[in-house]
């Protein structure tokens, strides 16, 4: 198993932890675990994207240009990466504030409204979590279980009492994911 | 010492063991010799031989370490302060002293002395200036004078060309990293009592973790500026000394007083050498 | 050997590895893709723990002067920074590798020339290997492919440079510096105590016992004919550092027909062609230089004989190329691949190069 995955959005969703914790999750789970952030004046409040590898195997070239998944938060990164994501891949998005659909047909496409739900149940700060538990739906890459110790593992210390609440996001994360379109 | 001639008890002068028996290549006259012997009887007075490290500049002392009889490191030019700063802090038992020129000091190294200075590192730094590059052939110096003559001002300094003599010396008085700044000169018995004072001054605030302690020697060159010594150092103080007044100017982390603002800004007048 | 698991940054290993391999001290200045290095000793505060020595400097200049400053007292003394930050201190490690100080200094390389790009690049290669500065010298050269490796060349590069005398460069970019793996620390190796360090460094500048003459450390021989014998004697030092010392990796090589060579990110991308080409039924395989400085050429030479072509893949207009034609001395056919300006070429590319330039091109 190689799961190769893009996640992008604006600078302060949580893209870069998101995928920190992932990848952290897979290590745990005894993965071979790879993550490329983008970096530079970009990552100032600009857009922010950071390609993250869970494989079985030592993982060859941690710079990809195509994913299995594609975990879209705006609509620039939406424009960016809707035509990276692999045949028969998915792309998996928040509809918040995104004006023009993605529009291939070859691809999975799932939306997760994480922004709306975060600001419904009072969790901002673990919106992206909520995106997690989405992907983790659609992509049971890793388990629950490792998750919990992939937090524990990329949290400092002093966090570790949110935890609970970054698991209770996974999991609304994963009963409001939508399907858009499945592809064979 | 040949005791079958002077008596232990007669003896009133000997040569530092701190300096070695290498001959010094210093032209005849120049201050680098005396400066060099002082440095090195301070060294010898504090009794720390043992645990001295210098660092030699490039420019005319750049083998400075061949006369001093301690561990000794050769720079860059003008990355003196900096080689310091890591061996002192590396090694905070051990004296750590740069000797400049003006080129290295206040020129190419003008970085790492302001830094060094601002950072309040605890070392040693005598600074060597006799306006103008003596190594290379006299060409000028951030510290030559205006109208002074140098292979690159061969019609005299002047101000719209090359600006102005850097103050360097007062420049580092206004930081507060530095605890004690002095500009002294050599070129009279009573002048070297003066420097050498001043030299222990600043071995003996870093034994007490003052700050950075800096002296600057207002030197001749006689073979840069073409001179016989005696009138090279009759021109010093004729020149030199108004624009760089002797005297110390940070004492204890303090200005002394009556070195007014006027100094240590803008306005002290500029002579102009004819 | 108590064995960790981390995620971490290529830059954090270092910065981590710096602190376990027992280094005295870091001194550095901020430029991206690198800054984390810095960032990491200030955020550990070593200094209240192993005592090492941790300075943001006021510029790559002083950086590496105050490296030979504090290493030529005997201490292992480290910074890092990229490309522009590396060509200012080319000055610091020629003086370094005259005066024989082991260092080790860390390139995070970006693209260039000038101020050029903040995205990964490998075109610091001749810089590194041809001597960026003047005079006959060598920097002892590793270069890391993954974070494991970013961190275990740090306690190598220490052996060495003590071993040899000599500045040790780790020749890394920003790809490996950024990008997150899994990574094994080790356990702490203490500093070196007092008398350690004079053992170590019976040369250094830590004090003039009266049992002993001064130590002088400089480059400086005016004297030409002692100045010869000097750089002879250097040159002894890099040729038994090219018998000893060099090192690779070899992947799928035992029967490949076509051969990538490539170092630190080129290689993993490589690594990806590799497969990519076996799936096609092209039988490729990668050689690795780990030594850039001591390049494996023997090594390379021998490999070479059973293939019908090389590509040596390089995100530069083609420097290690020139070692690679060097070494297998025309008996095969070779070519270069890269891309320039901080792009990264893609496992896809690097397969195309190989049939277009190699396959189909002989």
């Amino acid at each position: 198993m190689t799961e190769e995955i893009i996640i992008a959005g604006f600078g302060g969703q949580g893209v870069l932890s998101m995928g920190k914790i992932l990848a952290y999750s897979g290590a745990m789970q005894d993965k071979e675990v790879s993550w490329m952030p983008s970096y530079g004046p970009e990552m100032r409040g600009g857009t922010a994207n950071v390609s993250v590898i869970i494989s079985d195997e030592r993982i060859s070239s941690p710079i990809i240009n195509h994913f299995d998944t594609a975990i879209i938060l705006n609509q620039q990164s939406l424009d960016k990466f809707e035509q990276s994501v692999k045949p028969g891949g998915v792309l998996l998005y928040d509809p918040n504030g995104i004006t023009k659909e993605p529009t291939r047909k070859d691809i999975n496409i799932y939306k997760v409204a994480a922004t709306e739900k975060a600001a419904e149940l009072g969790m901002a700060k673990v919106f992206n979590m909520i995106v997690l538990g989405a992907f983790l739906q659609v992509k049971p890459v890793v388990t629950e279980e490792f998750i919990e110790k992939g937090l524990k593992k990329s949290l400092p210390e002093r966090h570790h009492k949110l935890i609970p609440e970054n698991l209770k996001a996974v999991q609304t994360g994963k009963e409001i994911v939508q399907t858009v379109q499945t592809v064979k | 010492m040949n005791t079958d001639i002077v008596k232990p008890e007669n003896l009133v002068y000997s040569r530092t063991k701190v300096l070695t028996d290498a001959t010094m290549h210093y032209c005849p006259g120049c201050g680098h010799g005396t400066t060099h012997r002082i440095v090195a009887e301070v060294i010898e007075e504090l009794g720390i031989q043992d645990s001295t490290v210098g660092v030699a500049p490039v420019g005319c002392s750049v083998l400075a370490y061949n006369y001093f009889d301690v561990d000794f490191q050769e720079a860059a030019h003008g990355r003196a302060p900096a080689l310091a700063t890591a061996i002192k802090r590396l090694n905070p038992h051990l004296s750590v002293f740069t000797y400049q020129g003006d080129g290295d000091l206040a020129a190419i190294g003008t970085a790492e002395t302001i830094h060094a200075a601002n950072r309040g590192e605890n070392i040693t730094m005598i600074f060597v200036n006799n306006g103008i590059y003596g190594m290379t052939g006299g060409q000028m110096a951030p510290t030559t004078l205006v109208g002074m003559k140098s292979a690159t001002t061969p019609y005299g300094r002047r101000v719209d060309l090359n600006g102005y003599p850097l103050r360097i010396t007062e420049i580092l008085a206004t930081l507060p990293g530095t605890c004690f700044v002095s500009r002294q000169s050599v070129h009279t018995p009573a002048a070297v009592r003066k420097a050498k004072k001043a030299i222990r001054q600043a071995f003996e605030n870093q034994q007490q973790k003052k700050g950075l302690s800096f002296v600057e020697i207002v030197s001749n060159c006689n073979s840069g500026w073409k001179m016989t010594p005696v009138q090279a150092n009759k021109w010093m103080e004729e020149n030199m000394f108004p624009n760089y007044p002797i005297g110390d100017i940070k004492v204890d982390g303090k200005i002394v007083e009556g070195i007014g603002t006027d100094r240590l800004v803008v306005d002290h007048p500029l002579t102009v050498v004819q | 050997m108590a064995k960790e698991l981390k995620l971490m940054k290529g830059n954090e290993a270092i910065a981590q590895a710096m602190i376990a391999s027992g280094t005295d001290g870091y001194f550095g200045y901020p430029i991206t893709p690198q800054s984390e290095v810095m960032e990491t000793l200030m955020a550990e505060k070593p200094w209240e723990t192993t005592g090492m020595v941790v300075l943001q400097a006021e510029s790559e200049v002083a950086s590496i002067n105050m490296v030979y400053g504090g290493a030529a007292t005997g201490k292992k003394v480290a910074t890092s920074s990229s490309s522009p930050g590396i060509s200012l201190m080319q000055e610091g490690l020629t003086y370094l590798a005259g005066a024989e100080i082991p260092c080790l200094v860390v390139n995070v390389m970006r693209g260039g020339p000038g101020l050029g790009t903040i995205q990964p690049s490998q075109s610091d290669y001749f810089q590194s290997t041809k001597g960026g500065g003047h005079g006959d010298y060598q920097l002892f050269t590793l270069a890391p492919a993954s974070v494991q490796e970013m961190y275990d060349f740090v306690f190598e590069a220490w052996d060495i440079a003590f071993k040899y005398r000599n500045p040790v460069l780790i020749l890394s970019d920003g790809a490996i510096g950024q990008c997150m793996e899994k990574l094994y620390t080790r356990d702490n190796v203490p500093r070196w105590s007092e008398e350690k360090r004079r053992e170590m460094a019976p040369w250094g500048t830590w004090g003039k016992p009266a049992t002993r003459g001064h130590n002088i450390i400089t480059s400086l021989e005016l004297d030409s004919a002692k100045q010869e014998v000097f750089n002879h004697k250097l040159q002894a030092k890099y040729q038994e550092m090219r018998e000893k010392e060099s090192r690779y990796e070899e992947i799928q090589c035992d029967d490949a027909e076509y051969l990538f060579v490539a170092y630190g990110s080129s290689s993993r991308i490589s690594m990806k062609a590799v497969q990519l080409a076996r799936e096609k039924g092209i039988k490729a395989g990668l050689f690795r230089p780990i030594t850039l400085f001591p390049f494996p050429e023997k090594a390379l030479a021998q490999r070479a004989k059973q293939v019908k072509g090389i590509l040596s893949v390089e995100m530069s207009a083609g420097q290690m190329v020139e070692d690679v034609r060097l070494a297998t001395g025309c008996s095969v056919h070779v070519e270069h691949f890269g891309r320039l300006g901080g792009m990264i070429p893609t496992p896809n590319e690097v397969l195309e190069a190989l049939e277009n330039q190699i396959i189909k091109g002989k």
